[in-house]
């Protein structure tokens, strides 16, 4: 049986006019088109005002001398910034620093977040409590994350320490050796960014559909292969999609090396935002930095296209 | 269609396990308690530090430092939390003070960011514009802008007009880092609002802005809401642009207030825990609120399925 319901009052929360305005009342109708860019041009403006201007200023600024204190008119120096800059040995070093942060952070996020994930997926019970709990670190301001881990990792009243103790094995000093404080600078990255890839591969398990499995278990198929065959090609494009997000942050990743290790001890720890920050409001040498800056921004550019192009693809397929 | 945290608990694949042999269901069943193990040291171990920060909050000083460090029977003081709010002279605490900023700018700089978003979400969902995909594209990719890049002239061009240190100024650049996030991610709630119900309110006479704002606007309210409570959140978090570009007290936001905790000599960790612990909350209450819509808000906007 069908029911005639008006499309206009199905909806709760809706206001219905009783006498709807006689047409060509209003004075003056606004196009489409003139609708259009009057509800799209503020925000667009904001973004050319906050974002885009302020790259360009800084695309300036990267062919000059300018530094911020000393004042005084811009000199143009060419492309001398930006040789200077992959010229740099320093430079090397802390791409090299960034590339392992990256890689280990994201790989090990990726790992754990999708095992995670997997497991709650072959839960019956609990599932959204699960959920919810693995989720808050991720929720987390990184400042408190990077506080906290810095009071956890302490060397002489350190927790982590102290259970190590107890456990009867020997101390580390998780912030101050070289070689240590990278490791915990990818550890307390992986324990906060762990439940984003958690989430976006639980979202692409629970939309494997269910008959697939039953079609591959009356074939009598092993865990093994469902796993191949079915469960990883439809989770894949999702997860990569989140890898690629995490990518992009970790690179851009500042204020958790601000907080935890201040870049130290020594470089070690030095990303590249961090040694674009050093160089600009340390050194003062805000052209240099500028140049710098250009060129994290176009290996952002470069990332960030992948991972439209592959946010399209799963849009579109 | 977004998936949600609640959806995940009632749809997927439930163990389908036709157990028609005694041992493979004995295997299943070790295994199956393999796996709750696993998940259950795993969540210990990513809750651990939470539980650790709150419990450091209400511990006394003394019991703070103790080496080897103590998990239970310690004396519960709520002495942290009063420091937070009530400074040493009685007053108001700086702390506090910079809450109240972070509440401000973050709810101010929401607010603008939605009065921008939504109507240019509209505009994008309904309209062909030219162009429209790579405009699209083109915004997303603003928010991921390197914040230690975008901060060096921005806080030149801040200096040069008198915003350097203002809430004015911190604001403006929230609203223009939460824009993008709220275009992608109100684009999605407006997709699923047929266009039929416009075009039915148009051939009744209204004109299209009507339509929208009358028909469209009311039931996109829910979607507004979840967008701005991540809004809220990305502001309320944000820590980059904050310790750049202020740093009198009476403007400072919340997050450059509590790392500033740890500049002195010696480290109150008590009260530091205490103030992320409120910090922290008002994010956990509102995520929780939102978490129909986590998969979209933590992707700004990007994946919904």
């Amino acid at each position: 049986m069908k029911d005639p319901v008006p499309l206009t009052t199905d909806r709760p929360g809706q206001v219905v006019s009783a006498t709807p305005p006689a047409p060509g009342r209003s004075r003056r109708r606004l196009s489409d088109r003139g609708l259009a860019v009057v509800f799209v041009s503020p925000a667009l403006l904001l973004l050319l005002g906050m974002s885009v201007f302020p790259l360009l200023w800084a695309l300036y600024l990267s062919f000059t001398d300018y530094s911020a204190t000393r004042g005084g008119p811009a000199r143009f120096v060419g492309f001398g910034n930006y040789t200077a800059i992959l010229t740099s040995a320093q430079v090397h070093q802390r791409a090299l620093t960034t590339l392992i942060y990256v890689v280990g952070a994201v790989t090990l996020q990726t790992v754990l977040g999708f095992a995670i994930a997997y497991l709650i997926s072959r839960r019956t019970h609990g599932r959204g409590v699960l959920t919810t709990l693995f989720l808050v670190p991720m929720m987390l301001s990184p400042v408190v994350v990077g506080l906290f881990w810095r009071f956890m990792l302490d060397a002489q009243f350190g927790v982590v320490n102290s259970m190590l103790g107890s456990l009867g094995l020997g101390q580390v000093e998780w912030l101050t050796r070289q070689r240590t404080a990278l490791v915990s600078l990818i550890v307390v990255d992986t324990w906060q960014w762990t439940p984003f890839i958690m989430l976006i591969a639980l979202a692409g398990l629970t939309a494997v559909p269910k008959y697939l499995y039953e079609a591959a278990s009356i074939d009598r198929a092993s865990e093994w292969f469902r796993f191949r065959t079915i469960t990883l090609p439809l989770v894949w494009p999702l997860l990569l999609i989140a890898v690629l997000f995490r990518a992009i942050e970790a690179f851009r990743l500042f204020d958790l090396v601000y907080i935890l290790t201040s870049g130290g001890p020594g470089v070690s720890t030095e990303t590249l935002s961090f040694h674009v920050y050093k160089v600009a409001f340390l050194g003062f040498n805000t052209g240099t930095a500028s140049a710098y800056g250009i060129l994290m921004v176009l290996v952002v550019i470069v990332l960030t296209q992948l991972y439209l192009r592959y946010l399209n693809k799963l849009k579109e397929g | 269609m977004a998936v949600s945290v609640d959806e995940a608990v009632s749809a997927g694949p439930t163990p389908d396990r036709p157990p028609p042999a005694r041992r493979v269901r004995r295997r299943g069943h070790g295994r199956s308690v393999l796996e709750v193990v696993l998940l259950t040291v795993l969540a210990v171990v990513m809750l651990f530090p939470v539980l650790w920060m709150i419990e450091t909050s209400i511990k006394e000083n003394r019991d703070v430092y103790a080496v080897p460090a103590e998990f239970f029977g310690f004396t519960v003081t709520l002495d942290h939390f009063r420091d937070v709010f009530v400074g040493a002279d009685g007053g108001r605490s700086a702390l506090s003070v910079a809450f109240l900023n972070s509440v401000v700018v973050a709810g101010v700089s929401t607010v603008l960011a939605t009065v921008l978003g939504v109507p240019a979400a509209w505009a994008y969902s309904r309209f062909t514009l030219k162009a429209k995909k790579d405009q699209l594209f083109f915004i997303l990719s603003t928010r991921f802008m390197p914040p230690v890049v975008v901060v060096v002239p921005i806080f030149l061009m801040y200096r040069q007009v008198g915003l350097i240190d203002s809430k004015l100024g911190l604001i403006l650049i929230y609203a223009a880092f939460n824009v993008p996030f709220t275009i992608w991610m109100m684009k999605g709630f407006v997709d699923e609002v047929p266009a039929e119900y416009e075009d039915a309110a148009m051939l009744d006479g209204y004109s299209r802005l009507q339509a929208f704002g009358k028909f469209t606007l009311p039931l996109l309210v829910p979607g507004i809401a979840a967008t701005a409570v991540f809004a809220l959140i990305f502001s309320w978090n944000e820590f980059v642009f904050a310790i750049f570009l202020t740093s009198s007290d009476d403007v400072r936001t919340a997050p450059p207030a509590i790392a500033g905790l740890i500049g002195g000599t010696t480290v109150d960790w008590g009260l530091v825990a205490a103030a992320s612990v409120v910090f922290a909350l008002p994010v956990l209450v509102f995520a929780y609120l939102v978490r129909r819509h986590l998969v979209a808000g933590v992707t700004l906007g990007a994946v919904r399925r």
